[in-house]
């Protein structure tokens, strides 16, 4: 056994706790109560799950970063390990920081070899206590994880009351199961206090940090989105990451869209045989007049792409929900990755270009996904809600949600039966107004008037089939005017000038908002200042092309191999790609502050002489 | 030529349905199939179906694949909206347009290639989930669009136009059909409209997945000599299990048959199947023997026709999904959004 070092680390409120767990062994109850414990005293976390592609006996990780500073990124590195799978003892214990520490299972003695000298190691004979408290094999596993809470509460200082609190909301009406965790919870505590110095120089005071905010994962405030967008038709097919969203659309529509009286619900979910029916029943559903969605992974979306092309050259609504994931092929399904923009952009053969939205965190998945409905129906085209598996399966501190009851569903240019016999002129894909957004119709809408046949082959502006060149390219040319059209209904870019003038900005989306935050303040700090700019949605809007104008050098940090949002900048806003440079991370963890840092850094080294001192003379963008 | 108009001159003396509609009224733009092809057939019994029915025109919807048979959509019903969708995949269309709107009558057209091939999965999946609508496959054996290949429902040893012989097993759909829970199931042929015609009433009636094969003879790629899907050789072999009479319940039965040859069979919404046997031994109700019966005469190379299975207590995709009898395609922002409280309430279950 180590001894006790003389540089321990000692940190309030600002610290990384992992659990490194077995799957399947129940521990994911224990470390959620654990993150949650924290943000009941008012403390900020970050907490991330990192799990395998496996139901049962594989690694599976829980990093929560306790951040009294409300940063919701991961920082890297871990100050203290909670080493519960021999499996991977060697990899966890190398990755505690100096004066860090290790807590463990201590019932079976491990050689000195496998410990480090230079952190704490903390022993408690876990199997052991569990074996002499209970006759049940199950309830010796189970148990053990809440008995390593008890420890835990006690070595970091968290109010054991507001574990019991948790606990007795999650086992409200099962009194005998609240019981014998509120036991096996005591003994953890009280082993702790009586073998270890509690609490240690880690620890969790109480604060008044959290507020209002929320605790939620992105597939779920996605799923509430289209709730509240309207969409009454689901269609999926399971896939890691994104079978959540739609189980939690079946959660949220059983409370909220179910006729408490006769049981009949105001929705129809179908898991379809596969992600070609998936988005078939949504194009069909839309195109009868439904709100309708799918959630599927990027494998989901290449087999989606014969339909998408249909849906963008028919002009049929369709929303996507795509929880990235690592990629390509079957490439990483339980890690993170923002490498799909390329193949939604330009999803399908032919000539095609689609609407892409970016939620920064489950906030805005419910926010966006809400909107995409509107978006849809009013552009007529599939809009991909672009999350990620850390956005989507990972609880974000995050802001409420927020709802204008004001607010009323945008169907977009449907054509009624009034209408009609009014003696408007109908031509499903005549441009009216000049927007490039043509009218329809509902199925069954007229007996008489405002009928049309939907295909993929080439129409004239009344549907009518023709193989005309002329007709073809008058089409097309609509249709790129309805994508200008889209330019200006998208959310913009959220754009933030840096604390002093600079000559350099930075550029990013979706989930790398989280370490971006505390990457820039922390480059501030160094003196590299940076306009910033967030991009919210496909196609750019003119802010977007501007912002890049205004600098002499901008940094797009994103999450795949390819620079694909640079490729998309340079291709769409006709960008000297000199002018970018990249900071990309792709090995399927979330991108971190302290990469995002290093890279920034080192490159302003090299590509912007001087970046952080003032210069006068440079247009800012407001 | 579909973007030519067909003329709209009515005989004054045409016959009208209980809406006033004359049969010109369900017909749709001229056919760009070669001439004498069994799919125009099919398409003046869709005609005559909906016209019977005093079906109107724009409480349907027709959706269709890609091929020869997926075109025809586009020559009846012409007051319906249509959806030429992708090869293959019209079912999973259908599925979402049903569940969108429930009032609507579901049509779905398709071919050997479309289903059989490209689609067998979808085609499955269709019938599984029981979605109510018809589902016409026009079944030719052969690639038409794309000038003349087998598909999956020629026959092993029939021959293609240049002679060359068919080495893999025919999928039989109707088989296939019964095997995956459609509640209804009929087999036609393009060349016989008096058999047709009253099954696909029947199939628009009942409630759930009806599926209609329909054998129907390419005249331009499969119609030769060592065809089994030709004119000649259905006419040769089609062993006509029972004839059919819809009649909604408003219509006095006025034919009388002989005891023991004739049985009714009265569907969900009260309209009658008179069905008259003429093989004494087939039982629609029957699917275990039903499946040994086709399995029995395919062997033999005896095309079985008629309504072959009948579920006729069936159910659809909207019973099983328990939604409520509006069109969800018509709920409004109050029955579909919670609101500002209600989203209060889950911001607090989420601290």
């Amino acid at each position: 056994m180590a001894t006790v070092h003389p540089a321990r680390l000692a940190r309030v409120n600002d610290f990384v706790v992992k659990f490194a767990n077995v799957n399947g062994s129940g521990s994911a109850s224990a470390n959620g109560l654990f993150a949650r414990a924290i943000l009941r005293m008012g403390v900020p976390v970050a907490a991330r799950n990192i799990f395998p592609s496996n139901i049962q006996g594989l690694p599976t990780w829980y990093e929560v970063r306790i951040v009294e500073a409300g940063w919701r990124g991961r920082r890297g590195g871990v100050d203290f390990m909670v080493a519960m799978n021999p499996q991977t003892w060697d990899k966890d214990v190398a990755e505690i920081e100096s004066g860090g520490y290790l807590f463990h299972d201590s019932t079976r003695p491990l050689p000195a070899s496998r410990f480090r000298e230079d952190i704490i190691t903390l022993g408690m004979p876990l199997t052991a206590i569990c074996n002499a408290q209970y006759a049940d094999p199950r309830q010796r596993q189970l148990f053990k994880n809440i008995i390593y809470l008890g420890a835990l509460s006690a070595l970091f200082g968290i109010d054991v009351a507001e574990i019991e609190r948790l606990l007795a909301e999650q086992y409200r009406g099962k009194e005998a199961l609240l019981d014998s965790n509120r036991k096996a919870l005591a003994l953890g505590r009280e082993h702790a206090l009586a073998s270890f110095d509690c609490p240690l120089g880690l620890r969790v005071e109480r604060r008044d940090r959290v507020g209002s905010r929320i605790f939620v994962d992105g597939n779920s405030a996605a799923a509430l989105g289209a709730l509240y967008g309207g969409a009454t038709v689901a269609a999926w097919y399971p896939i890691t990451p994104s079978s959540s969203l739609a189980e939690s659309f079946a959660k949220w529509c059983g409370k909220f869209r179910t006729d408490p009286a006769t049981g009949r619900r105001r929705y129809a979910i179908v898991q379809a045989e596969d992600e070609l029916a998936s988005i078939g029943i949504v194009i069909g559903a839309a195109w009868n007049g439904a709100r309708a969605f799918t959630a599927t992974s990027g494998p989901g979306i290449s087999l989606m792409q014969e339909f998408l092309g249909l849906a963008y050259f028919a002009e049929i609504p369709a929303v996507l929900f795509d929880v990235q994931r690592g990629s390509p092929s079957t490439g990483m399904p339980t890690r993170t990755q923002q490498a799909d923009l390329l193949s939604c952009a330009y999803a399908s053969h032919g000539d095609t270009r689609h609407v892409l939205l970016f939620p920064e965190d489950p906030r805005e998945c419910f926010e966006l996904g809400a909107l995409a409905f509107d978006l849809a129906d009013r552009l007529q085209t599939p809009v991909f809600v672009m999350l990620d598996l850390d956005i989507g399966m990972q609880d974000w501190l995050c802001e409420p949600f927020a709802w204008d009851d004001r607010k009323t569903m945008d169907r977009g240019k449907v054509m009624t039966a009034q209408e009609l016999d009014a003696g408007r002129d109908f031509g499903r894909y005549l441009d009216v107004d000049g927007d490039g957004i043509p009218w329809r119709t509902y199925p069954g809408a007229h007996p008489s008037k405002g009928s049309y046949f939907t295909r993929g082959t080439t129409k004239d502006r009344y549907a009518r089939y023709t193989e005309e060149g002329p007709a073809y390219v008058d089409n097309m040319q609509r249709l790129q005017r309805k994508f200008e059209t889209a330019r200006t209904l998208l959310p913009g870019p959220e754009i933030t000038d840096a604390s002093q003038p600079t000559t350099a900005g930075v550029i990013w989306f979706g989930s790398t908002g989280a370490a971006m935050a505390e990457s820039l303040a922390e480059l501030e700090r160094r003196g590299i200042h940076l306009d910033r700019m967030r991009i919210r949605a496909f196609p750019f809007h003119d802010a977007v092309a501007e912002f890049i104008a205004a600098h002499e050098h901008v940094f797009v940090v994103e999450q795949n191999r390819d620079a694909q949002l640079k490729m998309l900048l340079v291709n769409e806003c006709r960008i000297d790609p000199a002018r970018l440079s990249s900071v990309l991370h792709y090995d399927g963890t979330p991108i971190t502050e302290r990469m995002i840092t290093r890279e920034i850094a080192e490159q302003a080294r090299l590509f912007v002489p001087g970046l952080g001192f003032q210069r006068p003379g440079i247009r800012k963008v407001s | 030529m579909t973007y030519l108009a067909k003329p709209r001159l009515h005989h004054p003396e045409l016959p009208k349905n209980a809406l006033g509609h004359t049969r010109r009224d369900y017909e749709g733009a001229i056919s760009t199939l070669c001439a004498g092809c069994g799919h125009d057939s099919i398409s003046a019994a869709i005609i005559q179906a909906f016209f019977d029915l005093d079906i109107a025109p724009h409480r349907v919807a027709k959706l269709s694949g890609i091929g020869c048979s997926s075109k025809t959509p586009t020559y009846f019903l012409g007051n319906s909206h249509g959806f030429n969708s992708v090869h293959g995949r019209m079912p999973s269309v259908l599925t979402g347009t049903a569940l969108a709107n429930r009032d609507l009558i579901y049509l779905g057209v398709s071919g050997d290639g479309d289903s059989a091939s490209i689609g067998l999965g979808q085609f499955a999946h269709v019938l599984r989930r029981g979605v109510n609508m018809v589902y016409i496959v026009e079944n030719n054996g052969v690639y038409g669009l794309t000038k003349g290949q087998f598909s999956a429902t020629a026959d092993r040893g029939s021959r293609s136009k240049r002679g060359a012989a068919n080495n893999d097993e025919p999928i039989d759909l109707v088989l296939l059909a019964l095997a995956l829970g459609a509640t209804f199931v009929a087999r036609g042929f393009s060349g016989d409209k008096a058999q047709l015609v009253p099954l696909i009433k029947a199939a628009v009636m009942h409630r759930g997945a009806a599926f209609i094969d329909v054998i129907s003879p390419c005249v331009a790629f499969n119609n030769h000599p060592g065809s089994t899907k030709s004119y000649d050789y259905v006419r040769e072999h089609n062993e006509a299990v029972n004839r059919l009479d819809f009649m909604p319940e408003r219509e006095p039965i006025g034919v009388e048959y002989p005891e023991g040859d004739a049985r009714d069979i009265v569907l969900h919404d009260g309209g009658t199947l008179r069905l008259r046997k003429l093989d004494a031994g087939y039982d629609p109700s029957d699917k275990v023997r039903a499946m040994s019966f086709l399995e029995a005469h395919r062997a033999r190379g005896e095309v079985v026709t008629g309504l072959l299975y009948l579920r006729a207590d069936s159910n659809d995709m909207h019973a099983a999904l328990q939604t409520v009898d509006a069109p969800l395609n018509a709920l409004s922002d109050a029955d579909l959004v919670p609101g500002s409280v209600v989203l209060g309430g889950v911001n607090a279950s989420l601290r």
